[in-house]
C-alpha cells in the first residue's frame, strides 16, 4: 500500500513534468522550426514564455528521479544498467537544451540587424533547437522500453537484455514520436494561448499540424501495444484503466474542436487534460509492474520508514512549493503576455 | 581504461564541473539581494545596477548548475547503480528535501529575474531573499548524504540502519560537513566577484558601482573566511575522533605518536612512510586534534595498507585548501585593514585581489578532494568499497571521455559569456555616481 502510493506519487510528478516542461520541450521544437516572415516574433515569445517557469518546470524530473530511487531504489538500478546510453543521451540533451537557452539569452544581438540576434546567439539557439527535439523523443523511448519487456533482473539485481536494446524497439521508437508530438502540441496550445494576433494565428496553426501528428502517432502506438506488449494492452483495457483513457480521448477531441473554433483558453484546459489522463492510464496500466516483467512496485520497494518519510513530508513539501508555483504561474503567465521588452531583455531583464 | 577508474573520473569530473555553479548559485544570490536590498533604502542607483549585473551572473551559473546538477542524480544511478541499489532509500530523505528546497529556489529565481517590472520592489526583494535562503538551505540538505556516506548510522551489531528515515541527518558528520561547504561557497563566490571589480578599479573605473561591488563582494567572502578556520578546526576534531585514517591520510601522517608534529607542505612518499620537503612544527597537530600538546594521534601505520587512501593527493590537496584560505583571509584583511583607515585601495592590494580571486573555488574543490579521497576505498566507509558499487556496463570510458568534452565546451563558453558579463559596466552606473567628482575625472 505504502509503496502504491509512492509510485502514485511518482506518476502525479512525472505527470506534473510532461505537462509543464514538455511544454518547453515544444517551445524548443518550434523555435528550431520558426519559419515564415515572423521567424525572429515566434522565437521570441517562446523565449519569452519559457522564460520563468521552464528552470522550476524542469525541477519536476529531479524529484521523480529522486522519489524513483529513494522509494524504489532497486528498480532505479535496473534502470541505470538497461537504459545505460539513453539515459545519458538523455542526459546530453537535458544539458544543452538548458545551457543554450541561457547561453542564447545572454549572447550579444547582431551589429547589423539591431534585435536580431548576433551570430553567437544564432548558434546557441541552432543546439538549444536540435536538443529540445531530441530529448522529448529519448525520453518517450525510455518510457517505452519499462513497458516493451526484455529487460530481465534477478533477484539479485543483475541486469540481463534479451533481444535487441530494448529502447530501439519499435514500440520504443513509436513512444518516441508519440512523446515528441505531445511536447510539440502542448507547446503551441500555450503559446497560442499567450500571443495575439498574427503569432497567435501562427501558433494555431501549428497546434492543428502537432494535434494531428498526436493522432497519427496514437494510431501507430495502438496497434504495437497490442502486438509487443499485451500486458499493457489489456492493462489499458482493464477496468482501472479505460475511464481514465476515455476522459483522455474526449479531452483530446475536447482541445481539438476548441483550437478549431478559435477558443485557445479551452484548448489549454482539455490539452492539459489529455496529457494527463493518457499518461495516468499508461501509469495505471503499467502497474505493478516498474519494469516489465520482473521489477515490480512491491520487489523494488524500499523500507518502509523511507516509504513512510517520503509520504508524510510531500504535504508539507507542496505546502511550501504549491502556492510559490501558483504565485509564479499567476504573475508570468495570467494574462496574454504582451511582448515589450527588447529580446534577450527578456531574460537579462 | 578499467570501468571503476572511469566511473571515478566520468564523476570526479561531473562534481567537480557541477560544484562552482552550485557555490556560486548559493553565494551570488545574497550579493544579489544585499545590493538590492542597500538600493531600496538609499536610493542609490548603482546598488540596483549591481543587483542587476549580479542577477545575470546568478542566471546563467544557476541554469548551469541545475542542467549538471541533474546529471549527477541520474549519474549516482548510471554510475553507481548497487550503490543506490543498497543506499538509494537510506540517502534518499537528504535528496527528497533537498529537492523541495532546490525547487522553491528555481521558482523564486525566475520570479526574481524576470519579475523586476512585475513585481513590488518588496515582493521583488523577498523573492531574491527566498533564493539565496533556499538556496543555502539545499546545498545543507545535500551535504547529509554525503555525510552519511562518510559517517554512515550503524547499529550495535555494526550493521547499517535501514529503519530510520532520518539516518542521513543523524550522521554526526553532517554538522561539521555543512557548516564547512557552506562558508566556502560564499568564500568562493566573495572573492571571485570581488576580483572582476578590483580589476575594474585596476583598469581606472574608481566608481561608486565599482567600490561598492568590491566591498559587498569582500564583506561577505572575508566575514566567511575569517570563520572558515574555526568550522576547519570543527571539523578536524571530528575527522580525528571518527575518521582517524583519513586525517592521518590528509596530514601525510605515517607513524603512531604521542605529541605529533604538524606537517607542512611537502611530499609524502608512500614507500618510504615519510614526507620530504616538508616544515613540521612539533606536537602541533596533537594540539589541533585533541586541544592537547601530548595527546597519542593515530598514523596511517595503525590501519591496514589496503585501506589507505591515496595519501599524496589528499595531503596535498589539504595543503592547497589551507593554503588558499590563508592567502583569502590575508588579502580581506589588508582591503579592510585600508578601508579602516580611510585610504584608498592601493594598486598592490587591487593587484592582490585579482591574483587571489580564484583561490575561494580552487579552495573548495581542494577540500572536495580531501574528503572524497579520504573516504576512498570506501563509497559507504566501513561498509561497502567503491569498487563494488560501480556498474556492470562497460561502456563507461566512452561516456566519460563525451561528459568530459562536453563540460570543458560548456564552461569555456560559460567563462566567455561571465567575461563579457563582467566587463560590460552598465553605462547608468556612470550616470547614477555623476555626482562623485572622482568618476567624471575617471571618464
Amino acid at each position: 500500500m505504502l509503496a502504491d502510493l509512492a509510485a502514485g506519487l511518482a506518476l502525479a510528478a512525472l505527470i506534473a513534468y510532461a505537462v509543464l516542461a514538455g511544454a518547453d520541450f515544444g517551445g524548443g521544437i518550434w523555435d528550431a522550426f520558426a519559419r515564415g516572415p515572423r521567424r525572429d516574433a515566434q522565437r521570441e515569445a517562446i523565449a519569452h514564455a519559457m522564460g520563468p517557469v521552464w528552470e522550476a518546470n524542469h525541477v519536476w524530473l529531479i524529484f521523480v528521479v529522486v522519489l524513483l530511487f529513494t522509494c524504489f531504489p532497486g528498480a532505479y538500478a535496473a534502470l541505470s544498467i538497461a537504459l545505460f546510453t539513453p539515459f545519458h543521451l538523455v542526459l546530453l540533451g537535458i544539458i544543452l537544451r538548458g545551457a543554450a537557452f541561457v547561453f542564447r539569452a545572454y549572447s550579444p544581438q547582431s551589429i547589423r540587424r539591431p534585435g536580431a540576434p548576433g551570430r553567437q546567439a544564432r548558434r546557441w539557439g541552432a543546439v538549444f533547437g536540435a536538443a529540445s527535439v531530441i530529448t522529448p523523443v529519448l525520453l518517450g523511448m525510455c518510457l517505452g522500453a519499462v513497458s516493451a519487456g526484455g529487460v530481465h533482473v534477478d533477484p539479485a539485481g543483475a541486469v540481463t537484455i534479451e533481444g535487441a536494446a530494448p529502447w530501439l524497439r519499435p514500440l520504443s521508437l513509436a513512444m518516441g514520436g508519440f512523446a515528441l508530438a505531445v511536447c510539440a502540441y502542448l507547446a503551441a496550445v500555450y503559446l497560442a494561448n499567450e500571443t495575439e494576433g498574427e503569432l497567435r494565428a501562427d501558433f494555431r496553426r501549428r497546434a492543428l499540424w502537432a494535434g494531428t501528428a498526436v493522432v497519427a502517432m496514437s494510431v501507430l502506438v495502438l496497434p504495437l501495444l497490442r502486438a509487443r506488449a499485451p500486458h499493457l494492452w489489456h492493462g489499458l483495457l482493464g477496468a482501472r484503466a479505460w475511464p481514465v483513457l476515455a476522459v483522455g480521448v474526449a479531452a483530446a477531441l475536447l482541445s481539438g474542436w476548441a483550437l478549431w473554433r478559435h477558443r485557445p483558453r479551452l484548448a489549454r484546459t482539455a490539452t492539459v487534460a489529455q496529457a494527463a489522463c493518457l499518461l495516468a492510464g499508461w501509469g495505471i496500466a503499467q502497474h505493478p509492474y516498474l519494469i516489465y516483467p520482473d521489477v515490480t512496485v512491491h520487489t523494488a520497494a524500499a523500507g518502509s520508514a523511507t516509504l513512510r518519510f517520503v509520504l508524510w513530508s510531500t504535504p508539507f513539501g507542496m505546502l511550501l512549493l504549491l502556492p510559490s508555483l501558483w504565485w509564479l504561474f499567476r504573475v508570468f503567465k495570467g494574462g496574454a503576455m504582451r511582448l515589450t521588452n527588447a529580446p534577450g531583455d527578456g531574460g537579462a531583464g | 581504461m578499467e570501468t571503476l577508474t572511469a566511473a571515478r573520473a566520468q564523476m570526479e569530473v561531473s562534481l567537480a564541473f557541477h560544484m562552482v555553479f552550485a557555490a556560486l548559485g548559493i553565494g551570488m544570490p545574497l550579493l544579489m539581494v544585499a545590493a538590492e536590498g542597500l538600493w531600496l533604502r538609499t536610493g542609490r542607483a548603482h546598488y540596483r545596477d549591481l543587483a542587476k549585473k549580479w542577477a545575470k551572473a546568478t542566471a546563467l551559473t544557476f541554469a548551469i548548475g541545475a542542467v549538471s546538477g541533474t546529471a549527477l542524480s541520474f549519474e549516482l544511478g548510471l554510475l553507481w547503480p548497487r550503490f543506490m541499489a543498497f543506499a538509494g532509500g537510506i540517502v534518499g530523505p537528504a535528496f527528497a528535501l533537498e529537492g523541495y528546497a532546490f525547487f522553491l529556489e528555481a521558482i523564486f529565481l525566475g520570479l526574481y529575474l524576470y519579475g523586476w517590472e512585475k513585481l513590488s520592489p518588496r515582493a521583488h526583494l523577498a523573492a531574491g531573499a527566498a533564493v539565496a535562503a533556499s538556496g543555502m538551505v539545499s546545498g545543507i540538505l545535500v551535504v547529509a548524504a554525503n555525510a552519511w556516506m562518510q559517517q554512515p548510522l550503524l547499529d550495535a551489531r555494526g550493521a547499517v540502519v535501514r529503519d530510520n528515515a532520518l539516518a542521513p541527518f543523524l550522521s554526526r558528520a553532517w554538522g561539521v560537513m555543512s557548516l564547512h561547504s557552506t562558508l566556502s561557497c560564499y568564500i568562493a563566490t566573495g572573492f571571485a566577484a570581488a576580483g572582476v571589480y578590483a580589476l575594474g578599479m585596476l583598469r581606472g573605473r574608481r566608481d561608486a558601482y565599482h567600490r561598492s561591488g568590491l566591498a559587498l563582494a569582500l564583506g561577505l567572502g572575508t566575514a566567511a573566511a575569517l570563520l572558515q578556520p574555526v568550522s576547519g578546526h570543527f571539523s578536524a576534531d571530528h575527522t580525528a575522533r571518527h575518521q582517524p585514517l583519513k586525517l592521518a591520510a590528509y596530514e601525510a601522517h605515517f607513524h603512531t605518536t604521542r605529541g605529533a608534529a604538524e606537517v607542512i607542505g611537502g611530499i609524502p612518499d608512500v614507500q618510504a612512510r615519510v614526507v620530504h620537503g616538508a616544515i613540521r612544527i612539533p606536537k602541533l597537530l596533537s594540539f589541533l586534534a585533541f586541544a592537547d600538546p601530548d595527546a597519542e594521534v593515530k598514523g596511517l601505520d595503525a590501519f591496514p595498507r589496503e585501506l589507505w587512501p591515496n595519501v599524496v593527493v589528499a595531503h596535498l590537496a589539504f595543503q592547497g585548501m589551507v593554503a588558499c584560505g590563508f592567502a583569502l583571509i590575508g588579502a580581506g584583511l589588508w582591503f579592510w585593514w585600508t578601508g579602516w583607515r580611510r585610504r584608498e585601495p592601493g594598486r598592490w592590494l587591487l593587484r592582490a585581489l585579482v591574483l587571489v580571486s580564484p583561490l575561494g573555488i580552487l579552495a573548495l574543490e581542494a577540500g572536495w578532494i580531501v574528503t572524497e579521497v579520504g573516504r576512498q576505498p570506501w563509497i559507504i566507509r566501513g561498509v561497502m568499497l567503491t569498487r563494488d558499487g560501480v556498474t556492470t556496463v562497460d561502456a563507461v570510458p566512452a561516456t566519460f571521455f563525451g561528459f568530459s568534452l562536453l563540460y570543458l565546451v560548456l564552461g569555456v563558453a560559460l567563462a566567455l559569456l561571465l567575461r563579457r558579463l563582467a566587463t560590460g559596466a552598465p553605462p547608468r552606473a556612470a550616470q547614477a555616481g555623476a555626482a562623485a567628482p572622482e568618476v567624471a575625472h575617471a571618464r
